[in-house]
């Protein structure tokens, strides 16, 4: 059953190809179920594989299946092989498995991507490379798997290139990588100068012949590969913004099965760790020991949901690093194991609120999500318990081993490691009750206003007041042109007064001099008393139109009074600061109060009200299931009551040589530490949920601008990178433009310069040969002579 | 005054400093060709004297090689100045410079 181990790698590869050819033909969903397919029969035949080495004699479980040799030079060669062995098989059973429910997941998850089937090509691909990298049988065939997923991890993190930070992202995390990529063949061509060979084989059963310096060096170089590969101090900074690639990528790649490959490594190797200094081994419990405490702290103040994942990752890293520092190889292991359950879940959980909520990653819009997703909040919840150290989830088990044997290495500062791996259980707890209740507990921020949806209203409210001003404006525009036209009426009016004034006084003195019996006096008398009848009606014009003016010019007044106070009102509108959703919050946080704002509030906030955040559909939830199964039950592979439950430390055994640290501590102390470990994993949830939930103490002195800030490390890295880095960049390739290729280039035009001196001994000419010729002759008859005579 | 070797000797020195100046001084193939024959027979002169001076044979068996091979040489020096002319009737050696440096 062991030679058929081939078709693990084999059916992700295939399906990979199949993809490659008919990717697009397939469409959605088929190409996703092939690629599912493929990842299900590799488990299956790991699963076939596993029970082939069940049988065998416990001694008898390290098989080498050779498939070909791939590279044969000198006394270097290295084959395609597969070494099987229990350390291998349980890495290959979690990657297929793990990965399988990804597939499913994504399946669901990518519903709608135009580059659907390419998606899943990657997944294969990245199966085969992760698949190789655990299972090769040298050195360089684990390498190529090792740049493999490194190359998946590139194309999937800036799976969404279109959008400049994903491509950004995917750049880091590519470059932060190959930094460590150089620590692993420096270390590689170390070994085979001490070995002669790269074969696991012969490392592991002669690492003895490794002098100790020679090996301190390989573990040390071995440890920046794995440092950069499983984001560790200092090279994890790439691991978060790897979130910006699709949520399943960031489950399989970036939390359950890549981000391993820097533990098997340096658990393959235990015999060379045991042959080098114990400082070096001291190093490894630090790095991780110290990743684990500050990815901690940093993830109490994210705001991102899969932020908050990416940093408890490092930290839970952080924590097998620790293990293997101090020689825990069955704890690291196992913690590996459950951790690739419980933060896959985790993971695909976070996608399933996102996709629920319309790509929704902001832990301060959710809240309260529990009614409306009741299967990803309680598989949610089985992740949190796990992760959180509650006995007796998955979790807690694997910790609390690598706490005791923490404990248990005093010769490289045991207790201090302890105290820290303790201190950051007690920050997981919490930063992990502190998601659950801002995603799943108390009100539904969702439908609360946005702060861009705030600015939009602002914007509506001053564009309104802005309306009235210019409508203020033209009225009084149009009060001035009546006041005008009525001023210039009263002017009509009072000249027709006078006129008739004139008219009359002139006809009453006509009267006066005419004789009543005269001709045409009736007629005199009439225009008089036509005339004095006019002085009347034009009075009452002139009032008319007096009243007109005064009336167009209050309405003047009253427009010029309604701009004045809206022009002011218009200032004090733009001066006033927009109410703001506050920048850290608690279950209990109200919604933002828009106050006049409500009236201007945008289509999208009134549109959101009718909206549901839904559950995700049955491919999504069947793998959340699966998994948090295995998230309560994975801590039986290794309970510590009696020595026949230490199942996964008896199974792994051929592949550790012995070199697995004895804990000294008596059971009394050991019941004492994993008192200590639940007592501090409670009282951090407990404190969770009074600040969070209950709203005692307050939410912003724990979210330190330093801790959301992740230390200002990044910033320092950029800051560096692009001063003094840059300047020592350009120093180094100035060098190389004079110095190094002065030096090729040099040597290089040094001899076209000789051949051209050269060329001029060859003119051509038959006769300058001949002299040439006679010359030489006479030179050498001459010292000839010389000889015979001195 | 009797004819010592030595007197063969300054003949044969004669002819070959004569032929090897023809050999740098004139341009024409054949005339640099006749050259080389002059110098080939001043050293076929100095062989037989020395032959007759140390009463050795091999002198004159060297002499039978040297003519052989300038048999042969002048059966291909001469196909090579009839080529050469060919290619115009005032050609001179120093035309023939294409395998310059």
């Amino acid at each position: 059953m062991l030679e058929a181990a081939w078709l693990i790698p084999a059916f992700p590869l295939a399906g990979f190809i199949l993809l490659v050819a008919f990717g697009r033909q397939l469409g959605e969903p088929l190409s996703g179920w092939l690629a599912t397919l493929a990842s299900a029969g590799a488990f299956i035949a790991t699963v076939v594989v596993y029970a082939g080495l069940v049988v065998e004699p416990t001694e008898e479980r390290f098989f080498i299946l050779k498939l070909y040799t791939w590279v044969e030079s000198g006394s270097f060669s290295a084959d395609v092989g597969l070494l099987i062995d229990p350390l291998a098989v349980t890495m290959a059973l979690f990657i297929t498995g793990v990965g399988t429910m990804i597939h499913l997941y994504s399946i669901g998850y990518m519903h709608g991507d135009p580059k659907y089937s390419t998606f899943f090509m990657y997944l294969n691909l990245f199966i085969t490379s992760m698949l190789l990298l655990v299972l090769g049988d040298n050195l360089l065939l684990t390498f190529l798997g090792w740049e493999g997923v490194g190359a998946c991890s590139y194309l999937l993190i800036s799976f969404w290139f279109t959008d400049e930070s994903n491509a950004t992202a995917g750049k880091k995390a590519f470059v932060t990588n190959r930094i460590g990529d150089f620590g692993f063949m420096l270390a590689t061509f170390i070994v085979f100068t001490q070995i002669g060979s790269i074969r696991y084989t012969d490392i592991l059963t002669r690492a003895p012949e490794i002098s100790t310096f020679a090996a301190t060096l390989i573990v040390v170089l071995f440890l920046l590969a794995a440092a950069g590969k499983s984001a560790q101090l200092p090279l994890y900074v790439w691991l978060p913004d790897a979130m910006a690639g699709p949520t399943p990528v960031s489950a399989l790649i970036h939390a359950a099965t890549m981000v391993t490959s820097g533990i098997f490594l340096l658990t393959r190797l235990n015999p060379v760790l045991a042959e080098a200094e114990l400082w070096s081994r001291g190093l490894i419990a630090w790095v991780g020991a110290l990743t684990a405490l500050l990815a901690a702290t940093i993830a109490v103040a994210q705001t991102d949901i899969k932020k908050v994942l990416a940093y408890s990752t490092v930290s839970q890293l952080g924590y097998l690093f620790l293990a293997v520092g101090v020689g825990g190889y069955v704890g690291a292991i196992f913690h590996m194991v459950t951790h690739a359950f419980f933060k896959a879940l985790l993971f695909l959980g976070s996608g399933s609120v996102i996709h629920g909520l319309h790509d929704e990653q902001d832990l301060r819009r959710m809240g309260g999500l529990a009614r409306f997703m009741p299967v990803t909040a309680f598989t949610f919840i089985i992740g949190w318990l796990a992760i959180a150290g509650v006995p007796p989830f998955s979790g807690f088990w694997s910790k609390d081993e690598i706490l005791l044997f923490a404990w248990n290495a005093d010769e490289i500062g045991g207790k201090a490691l302890w105290a820290i791996g303790l201190v950051t259980a007690l920050l997981t707890a919490f930063y992990m009750t502190r998601l659950v209740i801002l995603t799943f507990l108390g009100r539904t921020r969702f439908f609360d206003v946005t702060t861009d949806e705030i600015d939009r209203a602002v914007e509506a409210r001053l564009d309104g007041a802005r309306a009235e001003i210019t409508a203020a404006e033209e009225a009084k525009a149009t009060a001035d042109g009546e006041a005008e036209k009525a001023l210039a009426d009263i002017a009509k009016r009072e000249e027709a007064l006078d006129k008739a004034r004139l008219t009359a006084r002139e006809s009453t003195a006509e009267v006066a001099a005419s004789t009543p019996d005269a001709d045409g006096y009736d007629k005199l008398v009439k225009a008089m008393d036509r005339a004095t009848k006019a002085i009347p009606k034009a009075e009452t014009a002139l009032i008319k139109a007096n009243e007109k003016s005064l009336e167009a010019a209050r309405a003047v007044h009253a427009a010029q009074e309604h701009v004045e106070a809206m022009g002011g009102g218009l200032d004090a509108l733009a001066a006033e600061s927009p109410p703001r959703p506050p920048p850290v919050v608690t279950a209990r946080t109200p919604a933002t109060p828009v106050g006049e704002l409500a009236d201007y509030l945008p289509d999208s906030y009134t549109r959101r009200q009718d909206q549901r955040p839904h559950e995700s559909p049955w491919t999504m939830t069947l793998p959340l299931l699966i998994l948090a199964f295995f998230a309560v039950l994975a801590g039986a592979v290794n309970l510590p009551f009696t020595s026949d439950l230490h199942i996964l430390e008896h199974w792994l055994e051929p592949s550790l040589f012995g070199h697995e640290a004895e804990v000294a501590a008596s059971a009394a102390t050991k019941w004492l530490l994993a008192i200590v470990a639940v007592v501090v994993g409670v009282v951090a949830v407990v404190a969770a949920f009074a600040v969070y939930l209950r709203g005692r103490g307050s939410a912003e002195d724990v979210e330190q601008d330093v801790f959301a800030n992740a230390w200002y490390i990044d910033a320092s890295y950029a800051t560096f990178m692009g001063g003094p880095g840059r300047r020592m960049f350009e120093l180094a390739a100035w060098f190389d433009r004079t110095v190094v290729d002065g030096l090729v280039m040099g040597t290089a035009s040094t001899l076209v310069q000789a051949g051209r001196g050269l060329r001029m001994t060859q003119p051509g000419f038959v006769r300058s040969y001949a002299l040439g010729i006679g010359v030489g002759a006479a030179f050498v008859m001459v010292w000839f002579l010389g000889r015979l005579f001195a | 005054m009797e004819v010592t070797e030595t007197w063969y000797l300054v003949l044969s020195a004669v002819l070959f400093a004569i032929g090897f100046t023809g050999l740098l001084v004139r341009r024409n193939p054949l005339v640099m060709f006749m050259c080389v024959e002059l110098m080939l027979n001043a050293v076929n002169i100095s062989f037989v004297a020395f032959s007759d001076a140390l009463d050795d044979l091999a002198g004159q068996t060297a002499v039978f090689f040297v003519l052989v091979v300038a048999a042969a040489e002048v059966v291909v020096g001469l196909s090579i100045v009839v080529a050469v002319l060919r290619r115009g009737p005032a050609m001179t050696a120093d035309d023939l410079s294409s395998l310059r440096g």
